[in-house]
């Protein structure tokens, strides 16, 4: 018998159950007979992953920078929004040349701007980007807790009752099916937009998030409320949910104790399939223009103002484009290990 | 197996019928139709799945009645009506005279701790993300009862009573075997101190070796507690061992009911006399011949019965009123008291074996007929 923290170093931890000699040792120390829960069992095994603990490990690495973007660039000594090629006070340190474009190398990459500077303006590209990180991620983790909310509830709903409510929810999810998601998003931004600030004045921008978090979420929880009935509907048919109608539990106490545990797996994965592409939405949104606008910092924003320096200064998309690539792998290929991690028998 | 369990029930056989029970529960007429639903663009009721159609039934107070019959007759779904798991569609469920047929759930509350149910499949009627003991536990915190010394106590005591070991308390179902776990589903059904377990095949998905096992357990249960039993199941020496009535149902219907000496060794309604040639024995000694009956076919589809008797398509005696006038569910001549059957032409009462074997499989007819040519 291996101990779990052995089994971790050791490279041979790939073996096929090896949790089961492992942790069953350590079980029998703690409290004598302890049973292990599927949660706990889901764990150990996801920490045997390891490109899934390298993923866990960068993502989170993403959230922190996201969080700590104030203290980031008061390290760095700079912010996302000076002007550092136009203001006065900062002309004594030049960063554009006369053509409005960066000096130096790598768009000029220097010790005061880490990432280098944006053309014509001359902004510090590091704030931009952590500052606009942290827009994207917190917007998309709101996005997403918002979409599995609806999701699980609407799903919970119809799948548990069934009949003619299942019947009705099923033709509400399919009508919102139908938008074409990605053009309604361009559509209804303004629309949304103008319903409540008056178009001659200036759209604050606490307002155009929440626009953004609307016309996501109204657009965008059909996928999980349909995976939620499905689960729901193969779970309502087991027998410890008729053994709890049985004991008398009314229909709120089988839902929450006896139906929701076991739909929490799929809802986890799902969650952490949303959350990635919900960022690459709403960085999209940015891009065509509807997301956020000058000057809030965001990822969006990064791409579609680099791709119009592209041109001229190719390593502006640089910085903003790689960590976007790494966040999005990282965050899919975490989504993959918690579903293996959940079900080990679903290999690929 | 089945000589392990037929044993102590042929030495049993002779107390003969516990008659004079209080009754428990009372089923008059109950009737269960699921529609069918069909048609475009308006779906409106084609048809009815007639899965229970007039049963009567009784059950004295810590009795164990066995209710067997093929599969798709019936039995389950009469089983989950009693324990109200499914609404019925008429007849009466009544309960120390208390009628619970249409009760909500509300009204239910304080029958719901009386009659608990034991589930087939003991893989799917534990939640996987429940400890043990909080499934144990749960229906004791549904109905609000504190036992004395806590519930905790109590889950730990019902564990030892099913014979698992009470350090067990934290564990969770899928670190059980399939026998463990029918004992936990067992204990559950023992956490409220019911009167009346619904067993509705309890042995049925479970390991030969594990069934006897289980089943000691349940007539432990029942000799101590005297809970009274309603035992679902198709296999009939499960039954002979358990039961001390046995009801015989074929297509919805009840069509012989009656003590187990009764029923097992003077059966009267040509189904039951079908059911039992059915069961495979092994015999050394050749002295003692049973009847050999083989039926053909399939049950007839419960959309559309048969009129009148329903086993008639498949009873070698059926005759023009057979198919006119349905039998009704009586003591008929040369049964003992509480043997009623629902015959009009019934069978001798024994199983001993007669002059010619009944064969009614075609395909097991010119089998048997060209090997005899040989």
């Amino acid at each position: 018998m291996t101990s779990p923290t052995k089994a971790e170093d050791s490279g041979s931890a790939v073996a096929l159950e090896p949790e089961l000699a492992s942790t069953s040792e350590t079980a029998k120390n703690k409290t004598g007979l302890e049973g292990r829960s599927p949660g706990r069992l889901m764990w150990q095994r996801f920490r045997r992953d390891r490109t899934g603990m390298v993923c866990a490990g960068v993502v989170i690495f993403f959230f922190v920078i996201a969080l700590l973007a104030p203290v980031l660039t008061a390290i760095s000594g700079t912010d996302p929004y000076t002007l550092y090629g136009q203001d006065p006070t900062y002309a004594d340190k030049p960063v554009l040349d006369e053509f409005g474009l960066p000096l130096g190398y790598f768009g000029g990459v220097s010790a005061e701007h880490w990432f280098g500077v944006e053309p014509q303006y001359g902004r510090d590209l590091f704030a931009m980007l952590v500052y606009g990180m942290r827009t994207s991620l917190y917007m998309a983790l709101g996005v997403a807790t918002l979409l599995t909310v609806t999701g699980v509830i609407i799903g919970l709903v119809g799948g548990y009752f069934g009949g003619r409510t299942d019947y009705w929810l099923g033709r509400v999810t399919d009508f919102f099916l139908s938008f074409p998601s990605q053009l309604f998003f361009i559509a209804f931004m303004p629309v949304v937009t103008a319903f409540f600030v008056d178009p001659r004045e200036e759209t604050p921008t606490y307002f155009r998030a929440l626009a953004i978090l609307i016309v996501l979420w109204v657009l965008g929880w059909m996928g999980m409320a349909r995976l939620v009935r499905s689960v729901v509907l193969a779970v309502r048919e087991r027998e410890f949910i008729e053994a709890a109608k049985v004991s008398g539990a009314s229909p709120a106490r089988i839902i929450r104790k006896e139906i929701l545990p076991n739909i929490v797996t799929p809802v986890l994965v799902q969650f952490t399939y949303q959350l990635p592409s919900t960022i690459l939405t709403i960085a999209f949104l940015s891009f065509a223009g509807v997301g956020f606008v000058e000057p809030t910092p965001d990822w969006g924003r990064l791409f579609a103002a680099g791709a119009q320096y592209t041109q001229q200064d190719p390593a502006f998309i640089f910085f903003p484009g790689v960590a976007l690539v790494i966040f999005i792998l990282c965050f899919n290929l975490l989504g993959d290990s918690v579903r293996d991690a959940f079900d080990p028998k679903s290999g690929r | 197996m089945s000589e392990n369990l037929t044993l102590p029930a042929q030495q049993g056989s002779t107390d003969g019928a516990p008659s004079t029970t209080e009754t428990l529960l009372e089923v008059e007429g109950l009737t269960k139709h699921f529609p069918i639903y069909g048609g475009f663009p308006i779906k409106r009721k084609v048809g009815a799945v007639q899965a229970v159609d007039g049963v009567d039934l009784t059950v004295g107070v810590g009795e164990s009645l066995g209710l067997v019959g093929e599969s798709g007759c019936g039995k389950s779904t009469t089983g989950r009506l009693i324990t109200r798991l499914l609404e019925p569609t008429g007849g009466r469920i009544t309960y120390r005279g208390q009628d619970i047929t249409h009760a909500k759930r509300k009204q239910l509350a304080p029958v719901r701790s009386e009659i608990q149910m034991i589930f087939q499949d003991p893989y799917s009627s534990l939640n996987p993300r429940q400890t043990v003991g909080s499934i144990i536990k749960s229906p004791m915190e549904v109905n609000g009862i504190n036992p004395a010394g806590g519930r905790e106590k109590k889950v730990r005591e019902l564990l030892e009573l099913v014979g698992l070991n009470p350090e067990h308390y934290n564990r969770f179902p899928h670190e059980f075997s399939g026998g463990q776990r029918q004992r936990i589903g067992v204990a559950r059904a023992l956490a409220l101190n019911p009167k009346l377990i619904v067993a509705d095949e309890p042995v049925s998905a479970l390991d030969v070796s594990i069934q006897a096992q289980v089943i000691n357990l349940l007539q432990k249960v029942q000799d101590e507690l005297g809970i009274a039993f309603l035992f679902i199941a198709h296999d009939l020496a499960v039954v002979r061992h358990f039961s001390q009535r046995v009801a015989v149902m074929y297509l919805g219907k009840v069509v012989e009911v009656g003590d187990r000496e009764s029923i097992y060794n003077r059966p009267r309604h040509p189904y039951t006399h079908a059911l039992l040639s059915a069961v495979p024995e092994v015999r050394v000694d050749e002295e003692e011949q049973r009847e050999r009956i083989r039926l053909s076919g399939d049950v007839p589809s419960p959309i559309s019965p048969p009129s009148g008797c329903r086993f008639r398509t498949r009873c070698w005696k059926a005759q023009d009123k057979c198919a006119t006038e349905e039998p009704p569910l009586v003591q008929i001549s040369g049964n003992r008291e509480g043997h009623l059957t629902a015959c009009h032409f019934p069978e001798d009462p024994t199983t001993e074996a007669r002059d010619e074997d009944v064969v009614l499989d075609p395909a097991l007819k010119a089998l048997e007929d060209s090997a005899g040519k040989e």
